[in-house]
C-alpha cells in the first residue's frame, strides 16, 4: 500500500470556535492508482492533500506513506520526502515569479543535491516531455497560464515522485487549456504514476479511476468509476 | 549547493539593485572610511619610516629637551654644546661617527634673487652620520674646517629658488650676511609630509660658529653612528650618563636633553599613527554596525515578502539548512558587496586626499587592510543575517504557502 490513512483529523481552532477541516479521514491508495477528490468549498480536500504533501500536519490519526509513519519523521526526513516521494501541483501553480521555466524545474533537484549539468538535462528533458521545450527559458510572466500549469506539472515530476498531487490544477483555466493539462495526467497515469487530483468539476473528475467524495471533513463516498477514454 | 545559493543570492540583489544598494550604503561608507584613512595614514607611514630607515639602526640623536611646564627644567639653562659631542666621543664606547649640527633659517641670494631657507652648520662627517651624501662636486676638507673657510654645499631646490646657472660649482652664494662658495650639491631627496627635503645651505661647522657666536652654539643637536647594532643601546646609556654628569643633573631630576633612536623615531610616529587608526577604528565600527542593521532589516522585509517562496522551496524539499543558508549568503554577498564597493570608494578618496595635500605622500593600501575590510563585511553579513535567515528556516511550509 503507498498511501493508509487511518482516523485522520486536522482540527483548527479559532478562539472559542473549533473547526474540523478533517474529522477522521480512512483512505489507502495504492500504485498506479489515479484518483479524485471531490467536494464543496470548505470540505477539506485541499487540508487533506496538504497532509498527504506532507506540508502540514495533522492533529491526530495515522498516515503512512510508503511503509513509514510520517508523525515520527523530523523536519530533515520530511523535506526529503517532499523532494523524492512527492510532487505537487498548486491551484495558483506557485511558481517563483524571477526565475526562468528551467530554474523552476530544475528547483527539486537542487535540494536533491543533483549537480548542475545532470539537473539541467533532466529539467529539459520533463519540460519537453510536457510540451514547452522551446520555452525553457521564458519566464512565468511569459507563460500562458496551460503553459505555467505545465511548468508545475513538470516541476512536480522531475525527481521522479511517487506521487503525483494536484489540488485543483485547472481551477484558473479555460475548458481548452484544462483538457491540455488532464490528458498530460492520463498519459502519466498510462505510464504508471500515481496520481491524486482535487476538482470541483464532474468532467475533470471523469478522468480518473476512482473518486472520493468530502463533505464537512469525512469522507462521504469512495467509488472505482470506468477510466476515461483518451481524449480524442 | 553553496554556489547554487550564491548564484541565487546575486539574482535577487540585482532584482532589486536600488534598494540593495541603498542597504550597503552603511557598510560601503565604514569600509570606504577605514580604506581611506588607512591608506592615507600608511603612505605616511611608509614614507616616514624609509626615511628614518634611511639613517640606519645605528643612528643615534640627541637634542636640547625644553620643557617649561616641566618643574625640574624650568630655572635651568638648557644648553647642549660641542663639548658635549666630543666629551661623548672620548668617553662612550661603541660609537663611530660624530655630527654636530647648527641649525638656523637664514635668507640666502645669488644676484638679484632671494629665497629663505635652512642653513645647518655640521660637522665632517655629516655624510656618514645622515647617511646623505654629495652628488656633485665635493664635501668640506678637513683643511675647511680647520681654517673655518666659507665654502658650502647646498640642495637641489637652494640651486632651483635662486636660479644658479650652471657651472654651480665656485658661484658665490650669500646666506645671511656672509658670502660663500659652492663646492659641492647634495643627493636629492624629494618631499616628506609636504616639507622639501633639499632646501638647506650646509656650511663647516667651524665657520658656522665664528659667523654666528658662541652665544649661539649653546643649543646644537649632537647625531652620532654607533659602530654596530649591538653597541646602540650602551652607547645611549652611556651618553645619558655622561650628558648628566656635565651638565650636573642632581639624582631624581630628568634629563634636559632626550637621546633617540632610529628604532624610537620609527616608535614614535608609529604611535601617533596608531592612534589616528584607532579612532577611525572605532568611527568606522559604529558605521559597520549601523550598516549591520540595515541588512538585518532588509533581509528581514526580503524574508517577508519571499515568504511564499520559501513555502515554495521547502514544498519541494528544501531542508531548514537550505534555507538558512540561502538567506545566510544573501546577507553575506550584500555586505561583501558593499565591502569591495567600499574598499574601492576608500581607495580612491585616499588618492584623491593624498593627492590633494601638497606634497604628501601617496596612499598606500596594505593588503591586510583589505583583507580585514572584507573580513568585517562577511563578519557583520553573518551576524545580523543569522536572525532573518534562522527566521526563514523555521517557517512552517504551509503557513508559508498561504501567506499573501
Ligand atoms: N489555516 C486555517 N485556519 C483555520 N481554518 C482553516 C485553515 N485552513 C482551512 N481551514 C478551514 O478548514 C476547512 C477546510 O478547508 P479546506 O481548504 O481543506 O477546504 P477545501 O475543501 O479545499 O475547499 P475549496 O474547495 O474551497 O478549496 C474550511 O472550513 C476552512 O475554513
Ligand atoms: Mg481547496
Amino acid at each position: 500500500m503507498l498511501i493508509s490513512i487511518r482516523n485522520l483529523r486536522k482540527i483548527y481552532r479559532m478562539g472559542q470556535v473549533e473547526v474540523r477541516a478533517l474529522d477522521g479521514v480512512d483512505l489507502e491508495v495504492e500504485a498506479g492508482e489515479y484518483l479524485a477528490i471531490m467536494g464543496p468549498s470548505g470540505s477539506g480536500k485541499s487540508t487533506l492533500m496538504n497532509l498527504i504533501g506532507c506540508l502540514d500536519t495533522p492533529t491526530s490519526g495515522e498516515y503512512i506513506l510508503n511503509d513509514q509513519r510520517v508523525s515520527d519523521l523530523d523536519d530533515g526526513e520530511l523535506a526529503s520526502i517532499r523532494n523524492h516521494e512527492i510532487g505537487f501541483v498548486f491551484q495558483t501553480f506557485n511558481l517563483l515569479a524571477r526565475a526562468t521555466a528551467l530554474a523552476n524545474v530544475e528547483l527539486p533537484l537542487i535540494y536533491a543535491r543533483v549537480p548542475a549539468r545532470e539537473r539541467h538535462r533532466r529539467a529539459r528533458e520533463v519540460l519537453e516531455r510536457v510540451g514547452l521545450g522551446d520555452r525553457v527559458k521564458h519566464q512565468p510572466n511569459e507563460l500562458s497560464g496551460g503553459q505555467q500549469g505545465r511548468v508545475a506539472v513538470a516541476r512536480a515530476l522531475v525527481n521522479k515522485p511517487s506521487i503525483l498531487l494536484a489540488d485543483e490544477p485547472t481551477g484558473n483555466l479555460d475548458s481548452k487549456t484544462s483538457a491540455e493539462i488532464m490528458e498530460l495526467f492520463d498519459e502519466l497515469n498510462a505510464a504508471g504514476n500515481t496520481l491524486i487530483v482535487v476538482t470541483h468539476e464532474e468532467d475533470i473528475a471523469a478522468h480518473a479511476r476512482r473518486v472520493v467524495r468530502m463533505l464537512d471533513g469525512k469522507v462521504v463516498a469512495d467509488e472505482r468509476t470506468s477510466p476515461a477514454k483518451a481524449a480524442p | 549547493m553553496i554556489w547554487d545559493n550564491l548564484l541565487i543570492a546575486l539574482q535577487a540583489i540585482r532584482a532589486n539593485k536600488m534598494r540593495s544598494l541603498l542597504t550597503m550604503l552603511g557598510i560601503i561608507i565604514g569600509v570606504a572610511a577605514v580604506i581611506a584613512v588607512v591608506s592615507i595614514v600608511q603612505g605616511l607611514d611608509h614614507v616616514i619610516s624609509t626615511q628614518f630607515e634611511g639613517v640606519g639602526v645605528t643612528y643615534i640623536m640627541v637634542f636640547p629637551r625644553q620643557d617649561l611646564q616641566d618643574p625640574d627644567l624650568a630655572g635651568r639653562e638648557v644648553t647642549l654644546t660641542y663639548e658635549d659631542g666630543l666629551a661623548i666621543m672620548e668617553r662612550a664606547t661603541g660609537l663611530r661617527y660624530f655630527n654636530p649640527i647648527f641649525v638656523r633659517g637664514e635668507v640666502t641670494r645669488s644676484g638679484s634673487r632671494r629665497h629663505a631657507s635652512m642653513l645647518l652648520g655640521v660637522g665632517p662627517f655629516h655624510q656618514e652620520v645622515s647617511n646623505h651624501w654629495v652628488d656633485r662636486g665635493r664635501f668640506f676638507s678637513d683643511l675647511d674646517m680647520q681654517r673655518s673657510a666659507r665654502v658650502c654645499m647646498v640642495g637641489q631646490e637652494v640651486i632651483d629658488e635662486l636660479e644658479i646657472e650652471e657651472p654651480i660649482l665656485g658661484t658665490d652664494l650669500i646666506v645671511g650676511s656672509s658670502a660663500f662658495t659652492i663646492v659641492g650639491i647634495m643627493e636629492y631627496q624629494g618631499e616628506m609630509l609636504g616639507q622639501n627635503q633639499d632646501d638647506f645651505v650646509l656650511i663647516p661647522i667651524t665657520t658656522a660658529r665664528g659667523i654666528y657666536g658662541i652665544e649661539a652654539f649653546k643649543q646644537l643637536r649632537l647625531d652620532f653612528q654607533a659602530e654596530s647594532p649591538e653597541t646602540v643601546q650602551m652607547a645611549k646609556d652611556q651618553i645619558k650618563e655622561i650628558l648628566r654628569v656635565r651638565h650636573r643633573i642632581p639624582e631624581g631630576v630628568k634629563n634636559d636633553f632626550q637621546v633617540l633612536l632610529q628604532e624610537e623615531l620609527l616608535e614614535t610616529t608609529g604611535a601617533i599613527l596608531g592612534t589616528i587608526t584607532s579612532v577611525v577604528a572605532g568611527i568606522v565600527s559604529i558605521a559597520l554596525l549601523v550598516g549591520g542593521i540595515g541588512i538585518m532589516n532588509i533581509m528581514l522585509v526580503s524574508v517577508t515578502e519571499r515568504t511564499r517562496e520559501i513555502g515554495v522551496r521547502k514544498a519541494v524539499g528544501a531542508r531548514k539548512s537550505d534555507i538558512l543558508i540561502q538567506f545566510l549568503i544573501e546577507a553575506v554577498t550584500i555586505s561583501l558587496v558593499g565591502g569591495l564597493i567600499g574598499v574601492l570608494v576608500g581607495w580612491g578618496l585616499g588618492i584623491l586626499g593624498a593627492n590633494a595635500i601638497p606634497g604628501f605622500p601617496p596612499a598606500f593600501v596594505p593588503l591586510w587592510a583589505i583583507a580585514l575590510a572584507f573580513g568585517f563585511a562577511a563578519l557583520v553579513g553573518v551576524f545580523f543575517g543569522t536572525y532573518p535567515a534562522a527566521k526563514a528556516a523555521a517557517l512552517d511550509p504551509i503557513e508559508a504557502l498561504r501567506h499573501e
